[in-house]
């Protein structure tokens, strides 16, 4: 599995390590209800398919990235730095 | 049909032409009492006692694909029960004792072999943390010896005990443990389970749950509409996709796990030996192959494979506790999809939806739950109460904080196990 990383170009998967679902950038508001907060830190979508992970480039530009990524092939269709989009 | 040593003789001098088909292959029918959607180890072990240890035999279990063709197949066969915490302590421990009595119980060989699972350790600290395990082991009621450096030689001298980075101290052996003979389980639970009148349903992909205020009320499948009054989910790997089929999100992301085994060869590993530092384990099977696995690839997957660089991983773990090992060809590699759940544990519970079960979030230890859970799993469908040794497997954990069972002490957090 290689990930091309828009800072550093496409680099093995060994230096890259994962968080997981990109909603996690999201957090919700502050003074949010714990349920909301619970919720957001551990349920899952899981998808089986095409999924938003966030990677950090952690043996290279340590960079945070934004990986598309499908689950059930491990193909990898698209990577960006993590933007004002994407967190709060 | 049973199974005998007379049996076994007499077949064999007839050419084996009387075995038959171990189990019927049902149509579903239009309605049962209780629907279990998975028919893997956990989901034919749910059958099979509801059956035996409920007198439910209206029961169907749904299965997309063939039986025992998802994870129940595709681990790497260790049965133990050295836990540390409250709430796994106590279900493995059950787990264990209904592994012991097992091939008696279903007529089948399962293979089991209580060879003992060795786990290793490498300082000072690590050394204190086995002795209070193994405590916690024998308080519960399982075993557990303390092994120093000559002890762990004596037992397994094929070991590299002066490697510079990780040298070993000693061992914390539980001789209880072992391996047990995959499919067969799968098997013999299926045939238990089919004798006693539940019908196995195989590719019937379940597609919708039904659910009518707030009760569950059938299920949609392949092979049609099935209504139900009870229906459990046991379908570890792809837990949340069923859930949402009920609208349920559920804490759990699908990881994979990878193993490994090498060509037949000779006896060489008595035992199952654990390796913690780098994340590998091992023990050999019947056939002789080297049977072996490390640590999760990280990343979310249903590919049922892994990737490259944690073989590598594994590899290196394996050269750095046995250099032994580098003689031995790998024959080939598998991956299980695993449900990971935020504390590294399992949840057996109710849902929010009337009569409909959950049973989920096995990580990777969920072949040698099969007895346990599925007898856990149906005591709760059949009674509407948890079963004593699992009912601190509870859905609401996370959310209320209580009760966590975080063996790894690393915190309750996906990506954290």
């Amino acid at each position: 599995m290689r990930i091309d990383c828009p800072l550093c170009g496409a680099r093995d998967r060994r230096e890259f390590s994962v968080l997981g679902d990109a909603a996690m950038a999201v957090r919700p508001e502050v003074g949010a209800d714990t349920q909301t907060w619970s919720d957001w830190l551990h349920l899952r979508d899981n998808t089986a398919g095409r999924l938003r992970e966030l990677w950090y480039h952690e043996g290279g530009c340590a960079a945070w990235l934004v990986v598309e990524r499908d689950t059930v092939s491990h193909a990898v269709h698209g990577v960006s730095l993590v933007g004002a989009s994407d967190a709060d | 049909m049973g199974f005998s040593g007379w049996r076994i003789l007499r077949e064999g001098l007839t050419g084996n032409r009387g075995w038959r088909p171990h189990w019927r292959d049902p149509a579903p029918k239009s309605s049962y009492d209780t629907v279990i959607i998975g028919g893997g180890g956990h989901g034919l072990a749910t059958a099979y006692y509801l059956a035996r240890e409920h007198g439910l035999t209206d029961v169907a279990v749904l299965e997309k694909g063939y039986l025992g063709g998802g994870n129940v197949g595709r681990n790497t066969t260790i049965v133990r029960a050295n836990y540390n915490l409250p709430g796994n302590s106590e279900f493995y421990s059950h787990s264990l004792k209904l592994w012991e009595g097992l091939e008696q119980d279903l007529n089948f060989n399962a293979m089991m072999s209580q060879r003992g699972v060795l786990n290793l350790f490498h300082s000072d600290g690590q050394r204190d943390y086995a002795a209070r395990r193994g405590n916690s082991m024998i308080n519960q009621g399982d075993d557990a010896v303390l092994l120093d450096r000559e002890g762990v030689r004596r037992m397994v001298p094929y070991l590299d005990f002066d490697q510079g980075r990780f040298p070993i101290y000693g061992g914390l052996f539980h001789p209880r443990g072992g391996t047990a003979r995959h499919d067969a389980v799968a098997w013999g639970y299926a045939r238990g389970a089919d004798r006693r009148g539940v019908d196995l349903i195989q590719n019937c992909a379940v597609t919708g749950i039904d659910i009518e205020g707030g009760r569950v009320t059938g299920v949609q499948t392949t092979r049609g509409a099935i209504r139900a009054r009870r229906v459990g989910i046991v379908v570890a790997g792809r837990s949340s996709q069923v859930a949402a089929m009920a609208g349920m999100r559920l804490p759990i992301e699908s990881h994979i796990l990878q193993a490994f085994v090498t060509e037949g060869l000779k006896p060489v590993i008595d035992h199952v030996v654990t390796f913690g530092m780098g994340h590998f384990y091992i023990s050999q099977s019947d056939k002789g192959g080297l049977v072996f696995g490390g640590d999760l690839d990280f990343h979310a997957s249903y590919a049922a494979r892994g990737n490259l660089p944690m073989a590598e991983h594994v590899m290196e773990a394996a050269m750095t506790l046995m250099p032994v090992i580098g003689k031995a060809r790998v024959l080939r590699s598998w991956g299980g999809i695993m449900d990971m759940s935020p504390d590294g544990s399992p949840i057996i519970d109710r849902t929010e939806v009337e009569g409909l079960y959950l049973n989920c979030g096995w990580c990777y230890g969920g072949f040698k739950a099969v007895p346990g859970s599925g007898f856990s799993f149906a005591h709760l469908i059949a009674t509407g109460r948890p079963h004593e040794p699992a009912a601190r497997f509870r859905l609401d954990r996370f959310a209320t904080g209580r009760g966590l069972m975080d063996e790894e002490g690393t915190g309750a957090q996906h990506n954290l196990h």
